[in-house]
């Protein structure tokens, strides 16, 4: 009982710390993200500065091989990691999310139907059917890049919706609910979402994660957004080449990246620990 | 467990046949015809409706997948539309470089996660047990394309021990270079791969020491880390076992992407170089293959782990 007590105020102290640290990475790089639609410190096409400058008071983080600034190009990138990895995993949750309750709800047939048919879908690679639906496409784009990140999540969402909502089923307010007389619908919006919300919550987090660096490997591979845009991934296939005239500039982009997922990461340990009550009350 | 493996079986193959229809949807969903790829820009309509003869796409859509799966029965890939080669000949061509990478990486990444797992949760208390599990915390954050990036720089560049890339055009008949531009891309996928296994690693360790069954063998008089090598790893591999084989499956799909970042000409090469060159039979022939490896591995994995787990085989049924 005594080593409960000294134990659990320490991990509890531990887990703020995770969720502050994950708070400010992840907050930094949306506000830089956000700041990029109004200011950016040049034009991203302006190709005034030198070829392959270091960082200096006036390019923060030094001009690639055209002589363009990095900083301009790391907010920008900012901003498509973020919008990739919201609108992928927005797509993700409401294919899995439905596809989920509705095998929770089916009968058994389709609900077992349903639940070997996302095993099978998450044993498909995502990334190459990814690579395979933008390349589907005349040109690739931002759009199809989400579409397909999306659609790759879907599965996962699904099955861990199928589980929790099943849960949530077999409780017993949900047959006393039923009893009285509550519509199925209303159920599923009075009391499957605000009980699965929460830990749903930190897998999304998750898989906003993987999002953003699949996207940045489809990038990596020239199948991200076309040109204007200055992808994160993008960034660091064109510095490869100079990486040893110009290591900052194949170092700041992979840097951003992960800290934009570890920062996720962090939060959703630290989410987990807030919203779990087993974990809140020891 | 016969039983199982039939039920497993069963399932593995009905993947195979969903994967098959999942990708026929998505490659005949592509704009265009093949026929037009085939024979190219500025083809006259006769041109492209002999192409369309013979590649069987002015036929009707069940016509077409019934063909498609009686070739896919046969093994029969077809041929590149651009090098006119048989697509199977130019996979395990190219498998040679990727399965090696894939399995060299593997065993690495086992090899270092193993040991510093089970360290990192035995001496949970020390500054080194939670280093170890920080930086296996950190790792799985590494874009792995990027480390590819500052490992070329320090050890090719800088030191300039290893090539920067590329594979020797008389590949293993030349084994001194082919070893040596496997190094870095192994190591590469190696370190990534180790990070998120050390988690699991430590985290099934960490299980299995706060176990009553370890305990009791305490209480019995074995030494700590004599009961943990005799009851505690066993325990402890059943749960890490059972997410190696999705481990497995990443590792390829990782390999897919460093053998971009060395030159190597592997898997994913020919499939980035297939999209570029809208060169349908080689990407349909990389993505039914890769599934089918993904999928084998799987299959291979839940196996393994009954052998493993004797309480899993009683709740089958």
């Amino acid at each position: 009982m005594s080593a409960e007590s000294t134990e659990l105020p320490r991990r509890r102290r531990r887990g703020n710390a995770t969720f502050w640290l994950g708070l400010i990475l992840v907050g930094g790089i949306v506000l830089a993200g956000i700041v990029s639609f109004f200011w950016t410190p040049y034009a991203l096409s302006d190709m005034a500065g030198g070829r392959l400058e270091a960082p200096s008071a006036a390019h923060w983080a030094g001009t690639d091989r055209l002589g363009r600034d990095l900083f301009t190009q790391l907010m920008i990138g900012a901003r498509i990691a973020l919008i990739v990895g919201c609108g992928a995993v927005a797509i993700g949750a409401v294919i899995g999310v439905a596809t989920g309750i509705l095998a929770a709800f089916a009968t058994r047939f389709l609900d077992d139907a349903l639940a070997a048919f996302f095993d099978i879908l998450i044993a498909f690679p995502t990334l190459l059917i990814a690579m395979l639906v933008v390349a589907a496409r005349e040109e690739a784009s931002l759009g199809t890049a989400i579409l397909a990140l999306g659609i790759g999540l879907s599965p996962i969402v699904g099955r861990i919706t199928r589980i929790l909502t099943k849960q949530v089923l077999g409780q017993d307010y949900i047959t006393a609910a039923r009893v009285s007389g509550t519509s199925w619908g209303a159920i599923v919006y009075w009391h499957i979402l605000p009980n699965i919300v929460p830990f749903l919550g930190v897998n999304l987090a998750l898989q906003f994660g993987l999002a953003v660096m699949a996207e940045a490997s489809l990038s990596y591979l020239g199948l991200g957004a076309p040109p204007p845009n200055a992808s994160w991934g993008r960034m660091l296939q064109e510095a490869q080449g100079t990486v040893y005239t110009a290591p900052w500039g194949a170092v700041l982009p992979g840097l951003a990246l992960f800290a934009l997922v570890i920062g996720i990461n962090l939060l959703a340990d630290g989410l987990r620990d807030r919203f779990d009550p087993a974990r809140r009350d020891g | 467990m016969l039983r199982y493996i039939l039920r497993r079986l069963v399932i593995l193959l009905l993947s195979l046949f969903i994967a098959a229809v999942v990708l026929f949807v998505l490659l005949r969903l592509l704009p265009g015809d093949p026929a037009n790829a085939l024979v190219g820009v500025g083809a006259t309509p006769e041109q492209i409706a002999a192409a369309q003869a013979q590649l069987g796409s002015d036929q009707p859509l069940g016509v077409q997948f019934l063909s498609y799966l009686g070739d896919l029965a046969r093994f029969d890939l077809g041929n590149s539309f651009v090098s006119r080669s048989s697509v199977l000949d130019e996979i395990s061509r190219r498998l040679s470089v990727t399965l090696p990478l894939t399995l060299a990486a593997f065993v690495l990444a086992l090899v270092i996660a193993i040991p510093l797992g089970i360290l990192a949760a035995v001496k949970a208390d020390r500054w080194y047990g939670l280093l170890l599990s920080v930086v296996s915390q950190v790792g799985i954050a590494v874009p792995v394309f990027w480390l590819g990036i500052l490992l070329v720089y320090e050890f090719s560049l800088n030191l300039r021990l290893l090539p920067s890339g590329g594979f020797p055009l008389r590949g293993y008949a030349d084994p001194g270079r082919a070893i040596e531009s496997m190094v870095l891309p192994v190591l590469t996928i190696a370190i990534v791969m180790s990070a998120s296994l050390m988690r699991y690693v430590r985290a099934a360790t960490l299980e299995v020491l706060g176990s009553d069954f370890l305990r009791t063998a305490r209480a019995l008089g074995e030494s700590h880390t004599g009961a943990l090598m005799r009851h505690g790893l066993r325990n402890a591999a059943v749960p890490v076992v059972s997410v190696l084989g999705i481990e497995l499956s990443t590792t390829f799909l990782g390999a897919v992407v460093v053998e971009q970042v060395f030159s190597l000409p592997g898997m994913g090469s020919m499939l980035l170089l297939g999209i570029q060159q809208r060169d349908y039979p080689n990407i349909q022939g990389v993505l039914i293959v890769s599934t089918l490896l993904v999928l084998l591995t799987g299959f291979l994995a839940d196996i393994l782990q009954r052998v493993l787990d004797p309480r899993l085989r009683k709740e089958a049924r």
